[in-house]
């Protein structure tokens, strides 16, 4: 243990990448027979430093997870392309981790396999073995290991899903509304864990959310990606906002009061109610 | 798909067992819901195997009185003493053992191949869009030509040795095999595929992470399908043309006005047939702790 950990600090420290998006978008062909596609993402243009922790805010169906999709190279764009580390992506990258809306875990396999699942290909077994039963104590679920996703509520199931892409020790971590299914109390809890394992072990982040005071609890820049009414179809970056502040940040201060002011407005949110319909609640994420 | 619906139908169980805090060390283990029926008389390994016998113990004393009255005229009904002498009449002469022998080996062998064959088509049919175009028109043409419908070319091929009835049987095992197995690998849930391509799995090692034992439960019901076939299809090629195994004891019976014989070789057909089924639940079993 003594003898690896510096290693292990030395390859963390250099694994954080860089992600440049230039002039991405993205249309969907048409359900059924002729038509134009439908463009979703249009003139996405954004530098990520490595480390950086960016959330990406928008409401439902804007493109948030088409955006990450491209990203790990699941799904390619229609325009512009991704860069991670200055190379293109282009399929699969073995550099990134993502742990998707929806847990995803094999059924037949136990929460510890699952997990065992993200590990990069050629980790010596036993090496694997210890850093997936250190991620499934972290995320909470040290006597769930050797159940199977069934046995499991779906909190518990999202957060195996979160171990089994921080066992991949990436280079960049995409998150899908990680915390989506969660509780109030234990998404608080598991935010202030993923701070801890960023600290530990820095990567660069793009963390989808609902969650307005998420996005400012741990990211370092919030993307709010909207479509512009009238305008152009297509959802793109609608703001670009720097969270003042070290992490674990005030959650409660009055600076980020005026930033969630800001991204709640162009979430549509209208807080004064002055008639206007208001979309959704921004601190109910499942119902945006 | 059905791994998910399942676990939402049992999210909401755990949670109610664990009340808030399942992050923390009172959160007890969900085991105690999965215990849930154990008591029923349905379940308890002897019930089902008493109740399973009430039948077959009630058609043998219906039967034994039956006869024992002169109810039936044993030309038509031999008595179960009888057919037990036949059987052991057969067993003296050697001719059961080498009935039971070449029948078995025709079985396995045409069992085995057409398995084979059909769980290697099904995973290209189900795996690859372009395997699927080019194959399943012309398979599902073959499927539905009717499968005692080869006899006859396969007798002018192959002539009527051993070839002619493993081809046979082995057209009567591939199809269920192949059927379910290209329809169950196209119905993986797509997001676990994604899951494990996301995670670095490609080709091979997908598929058996994934898609293989997401199939599993299908490859079995497609096997056990095919093994009742695979019986089946033995005793019409024995039938039409053979001059060794349990259908071509059965003809002879015929023939030779053998009623007790015939009865004979028919339970012994209904005995053997649940014992490789019986053989590929165990199979079921292994697999699925191995596996699942
Ligand atoms: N494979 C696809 N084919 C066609 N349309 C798609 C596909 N994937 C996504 N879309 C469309 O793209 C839009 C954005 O989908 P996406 O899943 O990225 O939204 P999202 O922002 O993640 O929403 P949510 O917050 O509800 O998860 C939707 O209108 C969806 O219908
Ligand atoms: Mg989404």
């Amino acid at each position: 243990m003594t003898t690896t950990a510096p290693r292990q600090n030395a390859r963390d420290v250099s694994r954080a990448v860089s992600i440049d998006f230039d002039g991405v978008g993205r249309a969907f062909a048409p359900e059924r027979g002729s038509g134009a596609a439908r463009p979703v993402l249009r003139d996405i243009d954004l530098h990520v430093e490595p480390g950086e922790v960016v959330a990406i805010l928008g409401t439902s169906g804007c493109g948030k997870s088409t955006l990450l999709r491209i990203t790990a190279g699941l799904d390619a764009a229609s325009a512009g392309r991704v860069r991670i580390d200055g190379s293109p992506v282009s399929g699969i990258d073995a550099r990134t981790a993502v742990g998707f809306q929806e847990p995803r875990l094999l059924p037949w396999r136990t929460v510890h396999d699952n997990v065992a699942l993200g590990l990069p290909r050629g980790t010596p077994r036993s090496e694997g073995a210890v850093r997936v039963e250190k991620l499934i104590d972290l995320v909470g679920l040290g006597e769930f290991a050797g159940h199977r996703p069934r046995e499991i509520s779906g909190g518990m199931a999202q957060r195996a899903s979160l171990a089994r892409a921080l066992a991949r020790n990436p280079g960049v971590l995409l998150l899908d509304e990680p915390f989506g299914a969660l509780d109030a109390l234990t998404r608080l809890k598991m935010q202030d864990l993923l701070l801890d394992i960023l600290s530990a072990e820095p990567t660069t982040v793009l963390l989808v959310t609902h969650d307005v005071d998420e996005a400012l609890q741990l990211a370092d820049r919030v993307v709010l990606l909207a479509r512009d009414e009238g305008g152009e179809p297509g959802a793109t970056i609608a703001q670009l906002l720097t969270v003042p502040g070290a992490r674990p940040r005030d959650r409660g201060s009055s600076e980020l009061a005026e930033l969630r002011a800001s991204l709640l407005d162009g979430l549509g949110i209208d807080r004064h109610g002055d008639g206007r319909q208001p979309l959704a609640s921004a601190t109910a994420p499942r119902s945006l | 798909m059905t791994y998910q619906s399942e676990r939402d139908e049992r999210a909401p169980g755990v949670v109610s067992v664990q009340g808030a805090s399942y992050d923390t060390t009172e959160a007890r283990p969900g085991r105690a819901f999965l215990a849930r029926g154990t008591g029923r008389l349905t379940s308890k390994t002897w019930f089902v195997l008493v109740a399973g016998a009430i039948l077959p113990i009630l058609a043998l004393t219906t039967w034994t009185l039956v006869s024992a009255n002169d109810l039936v005229p044993s030309s038509r009904l031999p008595s179960p003493a009888d057919v037990w002498f036949a059987g052991v009449d057969l067993a003296e002469r050697g001719l059961l053992a080498s009935d039971v022998a070449i029948s078995v080996q025709r079985v396995l062998l045409g069992f085995g191949i057409g398995a084979a064959l059909g769980l290697s088509v099904g995973a290209i049919v189900g795996l690859s869009r372009i395997g699927d175009i080019l194959l399943s028109p012309s398979l599902a043409a073959l499927r539905a030509v009717p499968s005692l419908a080869w006899v006859p070319l396969l007798i002018l091929w192959f002539k009527i040795g051993e070839d002619s009835k493993v081809i046979l049987i082995a057209i009567g095992a591939f199809f269920p095999v192949y059927t379910t197995v290209s329809a169950a690998l196209r119905h993986v849930d797509r997001q676990l595929v994604e899951a494990g391509r996301a995670f670095g799995l490609g080709g091979p090692r997908l598929f058996a992470t994934v898609q293989l034992p997401a199939v599993i439960p299908s490859v079995i019901s497609g096997l056990r399908l095919a093994l009742a076939q695979a019986w089946l299809f033995l005793v019409a090629a024995e039938l039409i043309a053979s001059s060794m195994g349990l259908g071509f004891r059965l003809v002879d019976s015929q023939n030779n006005g053998r009623i007790d014989r015939i009865f004979f070789v028919i339970i012994l057909l209904a005995v053997l047939g649940k014992l490789s089924d019986s053989l590929v639940g165990l199979f079921e079993r292994w697999i699925k702790r191995r596996w699942t």
